[in-house]
């Protein structure tokens, strides 16, 4: 167990590495950085004086190293649009993307596992038809789309609930929330919507087909055959085996939620990290754009180390050596 | 004396888009109390089906179109999917092929067998403990009392299948239909598990409807055995009987494929052609194409099972053909 | 095995033709048998169409400015009061016509996603084979790269391509890079779940004793990975085509729309949709409708099509 997670670990520097890599070559070599830093009239000394003073005639793998060694202490040097440090401006909008996508993530598992469970169990039944209906289009719509048109559903039609802005926040120490507050809560039902509608019917799907497989199995046909009750068949043995494999599917969507967030925060102007990012690229400012490529992968590679760690708790066969056989 | 089990003219159909399929076509046997009845035949002829549909498993589309199943001599096969529930481990139990994918790798094999024996039975979990303990020692596995806590993928094949034989009896049934119980172990363990099956059973008073196309296993373990081919029972009657004097020509065939250490031979006998599919099954007696005995009414008119010496056999060497009989 | 000079003619005649045993096959047969399926074919079938002839339908051609007038902005739709002709569907804020618009950009957003599908398809086919042929540090290195990206969303690394082409070329990108860009930047972005497919069919036939022997008598390999390896594909690849091709599409659109996509003088379904995002409170619904409407239909069209392709060629479920 100790060495599977050792291993991994290992796996998780190195792709933390590679992504590292990619982003110092964004930073160093698409444009200029001194250029982009410096306004029109810095004189050709000074922009001589600057390039020696940051470090930039130095050999190309001192720079990489100390590239990572900053990212490491969360330095990732100013922005060029504002100016300010990049770290502060991410801080600042992280509470927004986590909150935003924690209440998709909650959406999504709480409607699209029922649902999932139902259509598996009641293949026939018009209801499931309906649900794998929905869970079509659920699929087929792109996020800024769901976006739009819940907006235009509820605050342009019906004239309930904001289509823009986070809401009244209220600062907890370094974090800002907006779920004590009506208007906070308010705000957010439609942009949790919209981010979880796709995970939503992913996770439904997947439960549908993983317990589609697993009702197939021998050891179903076995407990049937024993005359276990359909509950505890379906619940206790069917379900359960399910969600196994689920669990970590869904962890990794987790993951990319909070790189969808970034239409989401788009749509109705939420004052995300995404949308951050977005002006970022509008605007070519690399060191945002390379410091958000970090953060991103990162927590994907942390969420995928938890979710394995999990998988191997969860599952008694990754957990427990098969050598204590009789 | 009622048999345990009596099958009588049973019928499973599947509909699938190119027509129906049927998968057996007027099956008919009864098992005694406490017998041993070994239903033998190539893969594909019915034999596993049959044992689903006995306890109430085929899955639709598929069903059974007519005939009836009559337990200690009551239906079964027309009961509502509650009752059918409550007869299946309590009163016939199943054992499949592979015991690996039979057993949830996910729960402890002691929570599995508890979780049988109290769907069945009224007992407290500490009692149904216990009866699992006993269980488990009665099937063999040593040190039961920390073995009861370890999970399916930490017990050889052979343990797992008696695990297993465990759960299909923990609930005292009168009848257990193995289904190819050893075909997925090692050579060295059949025999182990084959014996322990015949033994419990015994104890237990249980009949067995031990379902294989390993014909040494049958000589070894049944009282009686069912030959079928094609969905149908060829020949049915005491094992020695069969076995030494096959009346119906595919038996003799399969008797026949038998190398044997008492004398040598320079060939295999091989009964020529296979065994049709089910979307293609002759007229007449399925077997007429293969049949080196084949004459006039074969191809064209269905033989029923008549008894025949001390057996019953399906074929129309042993039955008078009737003159004026229809065209099936 | 009897030879085509051998076989009785009565034989010959019975036999049916190629085009009969494809018709009668399953994957026909459960088409036709499917309505919804059909229903879907049919919409895919009047959208490619209605691009591909865009320039004979439609009323205007909206990328010409010479045919836009301003006067003509944010008219509504024919049938409500305001409409005029020949703008059916009404005008957006520049005076394009709405329908004319959406015939152009399906057109611009099936290019770009039919393209960047190809082009994933290529590229992760061929690193497939490559990984599964060569094994050993280029299999490793290929399928790190793949598990690298595979930890990012596609949408990411579009929009990563694309800000470093802003970035090396300028604000001045022309239309024509700018399409390229696109479709590189979604195809780069899909063609990972091609090479694991292709990879581990091509793992299965390399360790086959008839490689071993192609290569003994001099053969090359690849040649004969191509000719088995590829047609074992064949279907796994297909349903991931569809599926990407979905992806592709939705891509295209929420690139358009988060502004870093074609240029506003050459609006796609997803340029339009954020045009039209602005006007919603002010009333005028159909420049973002409309285009919603058509691009939605399109993507589920698409995805239905690659549900009853996957059905129908699961071996599984047959």
């Amino acid at each position: 167990m100790l060495a599977f997670i050792i291993r991994r670990l290992l796996q998780a520097v190195i792709v933390m590495l590679t992504v590292a890599l990619i982003a110092f070559t964004l930073f160093r070599f698409v444009g200029d950085p001194v250029n982009m830093m410096v306004g029109i009239e810095t004189t050709a000394e000074e922009r001589a004086q600057l390039r020696q003073d940051l470090g930039l005639n130095d050999p190309i793998p001192i720079q990489f190293a100390r590239f990572v060694a900053n990212a490491a202490r969360l330095n990732f040097g100013n922005s060029y649009q504002f100016k300010t440090p990049v770290i502060d401006l991410i801080a600042d909008r992280f509470p927004a993307t986590m909150e935003l996508a924690f209440a998709s993530a909650i959406f999504s598992l709480l409607i699209g596992i029922p649902m999932g469970v139902y259509t598996a169990l009641h293949r026939r039944s018009w209801r499931s038809n309906i649900f794998l209906a929905a869970s079509l289009i659920g699929i087929s719509l792109p996020t800024f789309l769901i976006g739009i048109l819940l907006i235009f559903l509820f605050p342009v039609t019906l004239g309930v609930l904001p289509s823009f802005g986070r809401g009244e926040v209220l600062r907890l120490g370094f974090w800002t929330t907006g779920l004590l507050t009506t208007s906070g809560l308010k705000a957010l039902i439609l942009p949790a919507i919209t981010l979880g509608l796709f995970q939503m019917t992913l996770i439904m799907r997947l439960v549908r087909g993983e317990m589609l497989e697993v009702l197939r199995t021998d050891y179903i046909k076995f407990a049937r055959a024993r005359g276990l009750s359909d509950r505890a068949v379906n619940f206790g043995h069917a379900l359960k085996n399910t969600l196994v494999p689920v669990m970590t599917i869904a962890g990794l969507q987790l993951g990319s939620i909070i790189a969808f967030a970034l239409i989401t925060e788009s749509v109705f102007q939420w004052p995300g990290m995404g949308l951050l990012f977005l002006k970022a690229v509008q605007n070519v400012d690399i060191p945002i754009m390379s410091a958000y490529l970090l953060l991103v992968a990162f927590i994907f590679v942390t969420i995928n180390l938890i979710v394995d760690i999990l998988y191997a708790v969860v599952d008694p066969r990754i957990r427990i050596d098969a050598s204590a056989t009789a | 004396m009622t048999p345990v089990l009596s099958v009588q003219n049973l019928r499973v159909e599947f509909p699938t888009r190119r027509g129906i399929l049927t998968a057996i076509d007027d099956v008919s046997f009864d098992i005694a109390p406490g017998e041993v009845l070994g239903v033998v035949g190539e893969s594909g002829a019915g034999k596993s089906i049959t044992g689903t549909a006995i306890i109430g498993l085929i899955e639709p589309p598929g069903r059974i179109a007519s005939g009836q199943v009559l337990l200690r001599g009551s239906r079964i096969d027309n009961l509502p999917p509650d009752e059918m529930r409550r007869i299946r481990g309590k009163r016939i139990g199943m054992v499949f092929q592979d015991p690996l994918t039979s057993l949830n790798p996910l729960y402890r094999i002691g929570e599995q067998l508890i979780e049988t024996i109290r769907t069945h039975t009224t007992l407290s979990e500490s009692a149904a403990r216990n009866k699992a303990l006993s269980l488990l020692e009665e099937v063999g596995i040593p040190a039961p009392d920390t073995r009861i806590d370890a999970y399916p993928h930490q017990f050889s094949g052979g343990m797992r299948q008696r695990v297993v034989l465990a759960l299909a009896l923990a609930a005292e049934p009168e009848l257990v239909i193995a289904d190819e119980p050893t075909t997925a172990l090692d050579v060295s363990v059949q025999a182990q598990i084959i014996a322990l099956l015949k033994r419990l059973c015994a104890q237990h008073g249980a009949a067995v409807m031990l379902i294989t196309h390993d014909m040494g296993v049958i000589a070894e373990t049944a009282d009686r055995v069912a030959v079928m081919y094609a969905g149908r029972i060829a020949e049915i009657g005491p094992v020695r009987d069969v076995i030494k004097q096959p009346l119906h020509p595919y038996t003799r065939g399969l008797m026949g494929s038998i190398p044997s250490l008492a004398h040598d031979s320079d060939r295999l006998v091989q009964i020529p052609g296979s065994m049709p599919r089910l979307t293609a099954i002759p007229s007449g007696c399925p077997f007429h194409p293969r049949c080196p005995r084949a004459f006039t009414p074969c191809p064209t008119f269905r033989p029923e099972l008549a008894p025949e010496q001390k057996s019953e056999v399906a074929c129309w060497l042993y039955t008078a053909f009737p003159v004026t009989a229809a065209a099936e | 095995m009897t030879t085509a000079a051998e076989t009785p003619p009565e034989v010959l005649m019975r036999r049916p033709s190629r085009l009969k045993a494809i018709l009668d096959s399953d994957l026909i047969y459960s088409f036709l048998r499917s309505r919804v399926t059909i229903a879907a074919a049919i919409v895919t079938l009047v959208i490619v169409l209605g691009a591909v002839f865009a320039p004979y339908i439609a009323p205007k051609n909206p990328y010409d400015l010479t045919q836009i007038s301003i006067l003509d902005s944010n008219n509504p739709p024919i049938w409500m009061e305001g409409g005029q002709a020949p703008y059916v569907l009404g005008t957006d804020d520049q005076g394009r016509d709405v329908f004319s618009t959406i015939l152009y950009g399906s057109r611009q957003s099936l290019a770009i996603g039919l393209m960047a599908t190809v082009l994933a398809g290529i590229l992760g086919i061929s690193l497939g084979l490559i990984a599964g042929y060569a094994g050993g540090t280029t299999d490793a290195f290929i399928m790190r790269a793949a598990d690298v990206q595979s930890t990012f969303p596609a949408i990411l690394i579009a929009m990563l391509i694309d800000g470093t082409s802003r970035a090396l070329f300028g604000e001045q990108r022309n239309e024509q890079i700018v399409f390229w860009v696109m479709v590189l930047s979604i195809g780069l972005s899909f063609w990972v779940q091609y090479a694991r497919t292709v990879r581990g069919s091509t793992l299965v036939e390399k360790s086959k004793d008839y490689v071993l022997a192609a290569r003994l008598i001099g053969i090359a390999p690849m040649k004969i990975l191509f000719r088995h390896v590829l047609p074992n594909v064949v279907g796994p690849v297909l349903v991931i085509a569809t599926i990407n091709l979905a992806l592709a599409i939705i891509t295209e659109a929420t690139l358009s729309f988060l502004g870093l996509g074609l240029p506003p003088t050459q609006p796609s379904l997803g340029t339009l949709i954020q045009i039209g995002q602005k006007y919603l409170f002010a009333g005028e619904w159909w420049i973002a409708i409309f285009p919603g409407i058509t691009l939605a239909a399109l993507v589920l069209a698409v995805n239905l099509l690659g549900d009853w392709l996957r059905d129908a060629l699961n071996p599984k479920l047959r």
